[in-house]
């Protein structure tokens, strides 16, 4: 039970340590880069139970501001192979367990 | 019977109106003869159509066409009242009236009608305009259409890049770990060096900012400079137009004239601010650039010694040096290297000796002698290259008013130098103590080696002196002129004669020699100290001896033996002495350095030009 229940608080303490946002890839530029980091924390953190409307509101915030064609995936297990316009990509961790991969291409 | 006279009579009776006329009268009860029977015939009616303009008729239709629309239904509805009555009156006298004026009755009965079928419809007549053949043209026209051009244009697509990962929970969380392992790392090296760190993070910051923005400066400068120093040669090149085009195509054709006599065409003026003090000491023109030389600058006054210059020209740009290189002490002498052109052998006249490397963007000599390394104690006046030693070291010799002849080897590096032969006076040993023979030493003012016999070579010193010698004798000299009662400027062996030589002096004197023969074959006196001589490269007569009092000589010994074919004023100033002369290798021009630090270049004429056949 103690076991069990300091992996459960180790488990909790990494979680609040990895909770922060860390950046896996990119090519945005820094402003560009710092917006949409910004705006993917907020969404998640807004919709922490339903990632397909945190995706949602996150892509849909990418298409006002920095033009059409965003697309966003966010989930804990997944592969990918996308294509991207050039510096239009941001590839990140959030949370402990989430990814976010958010990219332009019309 | 003939003479019968018969009357005729003339009567206005119609002939074919009857002539009685019985007509029963009821009042009578019996036929009566007509009493007057109508005689008039009617040949011809016709039914006019004019009105009299004051009867009522006319009057109605002058009114009808004066007044305006308005008016006209007012008064024609005034009027038809009126007319009304008048047509009755009319008719009523019209029908009383018996046969007589029948057709005035008509006609007026007819105006009347026609006046009256005219009065309603006159407003709306007057205001339609009638749209006849005569008033009303139908024009089209067709702007022309113009051609249909297709144009096509596609955007290029925005670039793209393919991304492909695969995420886990492991990959996620190892990611994290990382990033605080990272985190605690540079916070523990903050912690100790942590003001002086941020000192240096800042500096380098700040360095590195500057030095981005000057590199970017500078890569844009190193664009442009490449261009920048093409439009320099291209407006140098129009401000000095006339300059090159004399230079390349001006012949001067008087010489025809004149008697086997030649002329210098002056051509460009090299100036350069800083040189305004300094004496052009040596030029040289660089044996792969055709158009390029090396001036030298420093000061021959003793006791004016200054700093020194070493500028690069090419005729190409008149205005600005190509290299600048500033020395501590006044340059005397310089050489190009014929095989690595980009070479330059320096004397000083503090006895140094320097190599430049024009490759090398560094404004300091790449080697240098001091006095550990041997330099000379005084003066070096002659540097020259020679071929590459044995073991393919570069190799100099320099000669000096210290006496000593010295050879310079790049070993590794660094000046090594081998003295070759030192100048000893003959005559003048003398016992010092201890029993050591000291010899004093002449000193050197001006040597050249043979073109085609390596180890041959000619010093000529202060005494006025010439010295034969060779590389492989240290001590002793081959042979020994008289040649000048003053110091020796300069000796020059023949380009293409090899057993002859020239030399010059401060005695006035220009004498050229066989080294054979004692003495000298022809003797000129200039009436000036001689500066400096140089044989013509195309022409194994032709040589040319500048003068102190600011002249050039050009002699042609093939024309003239005596005399020169061109004496001619170089220097503009009197207090203006000419130092050095030197032939360019490959265009007929000359370059002339003078003591306040101008080069002129001159052309020189057909007649100085002259090839041996």
């Amino acid at each position: 039970m103690a076991d069990t229940g300091e992996g459960k608080k180790e488990e909790s303490d990494y979680k609040r340590l990895h909770s922060f946002p860390l950046i896996r890839q990119t090519d945005m530029p820094e402003e560009m880069r710092v917006e949409a980091m910004e705006l993917c924390v907020t969404a998640c953190e807004k919709y922490a139970t339903n990632n397909e409307s945190a995706a949602k509101m996150i892509k849909e915030m990418m298409d006002k501001k920095f033009g059409s064609s965003w697309h966003v995936v966010i989930g804990e297990a997944f592969g990918f192979e996308i294509t991207h316009e050039v510096k239009n990509l941001l590839y990140m961790f959030f949370g402990g367990s989430l990814a976010v991969c958010v990219w332009k291409c019309s | 019977e003939l003479k019968e006279e018969i009357t005729r009579v003339l009567t206005a009776n119609n002939p074919q109106a009857p002539q009685n006329i019985i007509r029963y009268s009821f009042k009578d009860g019996l036929y009566k003869p007509i009493s007057h029977v109508d005689q008039m015939a009617i040949h011809f009616s016709l039914n006019g159509n004019l009105v009299p303009k004051d009867s009522d008729e006319g009057r109605r239709q002058s009114i009808k066409l004066n007044t305006a629309a308005e008016k006209a239904p007012v008064e024609t509805s005034a009027t038809a009242p009126e007319e009304a009555a008048i047509k009755d009156e009319e008719r009523t006298e019209d029908t009383q009236a018996a046969g007589e004026g029948e057709a005035e009755e008509s006609g007026a009965a007819e105006a009347a009608e026609a006046a009256d079928t005219e009065e309603p419809p006159p407003p709306a007549v007057k205001e339609r305009k009638l749209a006849n053949q005569f008033n009303f043209i139908d024009r089209p026209s067709w702007t022309p259409k113009n051609p249909v051009r297709d144009r096509a244009c596609q955007s290029e697509p925005t670039p793209c890049k393919t991304l492909s990962d695969d995420i886990n929970q492991w990959v996620i969380h190892d990611a994290y770990v990382e990033e605080l392992r990272k985190r605690e790392e540079s916070k523990e090296k903050e912690k100790p060096k942590a003001q002086v760190a941020k000192k240096e993070e800042k500096k380098t910051k700040k360095k590195g900012r500057k030095l981005t923005s000057l590199d970017s400066q500078r890569d844009e400068m190193d664009k442009i400079s490449k261009a920048a120093k093409i439009v320099e040669r291209m407006v140098n090149q129009n401000t000095f137009d006339d300059i090159a085009q004399d230079f390349k195509y001006f012949e001067d054709e008087s010489d025809e004239f004149r008697d086997q006599k030649g002329t210098l065409l002056p051509l460009w003026k090299f100036r350069y601010e800083k040189t305004n003090r300094l004496a052009v000491t040596a030029i040289s023109w660089n044996p792969k650039y055709k158009d390029l030389f090396a001036v030298g600058y420093g000061s021959y006054n003793f006791m004016k010694q200054g700093q020194g210059m070493l500028l690069l020209y090419t005729m190409k740009n008149p205005s600005f040096p190509e290299y600048v290189f500033s020395t501590e002490s006044g340059i005397m002498c310089l050489d190009f290297h014929n095989d690595y052109p980009y070479l330059v052998a320096v004397g000083f006249y503090d006895g140094n000796v320097a190599i430049y490397n024009l490759k090398k963007a560094t404004s300091q000599p790449s080697y240098k002698s001091n006095a550990k390394s041997g330099k000379h104690t005084e003066p070096v006046w002659q540097v020259k290259w020679q071929k590459d030693d044995m073991d393919n070291n570069l190799n100099f010799f320099s000669v000096s008013s210290d006496g000593r002849i010295v050879s310079w080897t790049l070993v590794k590096n660094e000046l090594v130098h081998t003295d070759i032969i030192k100048l000893s006076v003959e005559g003048t040993t003398m016992q010092g103590p201890e029993g050591l023979q000291l010899q004093t030493l002449g000193c050197g003012t001006s040597f050249d080696f043979h073109k085609k016999i390596d180890y041959l070579f000619l010093v000529g010193t202060e005494e006025g002196k010439i010295y034969k010698c060779s590389k492989c004798y240290s001590s002793q000299f081959l042979d020994v002129f008289e040649a000048h009662h003053m110091a020796v400027d300069s000796v020059s062996w023949n380009p293409y004669h090899l057993k002859v030589f020239i030399s010059c002096s401060s005695d006035w004197t220009v004498k050229i020699w066989d080294h054979t023969i004692k003495t000298p074959m022809f003797v000129y006196d200039l009436n000036s100290a001689v500066a400096d001589v140089a044989w013509s490269p195309y022409s194994s007569t032709v040589f040319a001896a500048v003068t102190t009092d600011g002249k050039a000589h050009v002699f042609d010994l093939n024309v003239n033996k005596y005399e020169a074919l061109c004496t001619q004023l170089v220097v503009p100033k009197k207090k203006n002495k000419i130092t050095h002369i030197q032939f360019n290798p490959v265009y007929p021009v000359v370059i002339i350095g003078d003591e306040r630090g101008h080069i002129v270049t001159l052309k020189l004429s057909p007649n100085l030009r002259k090839m041996p056949k």
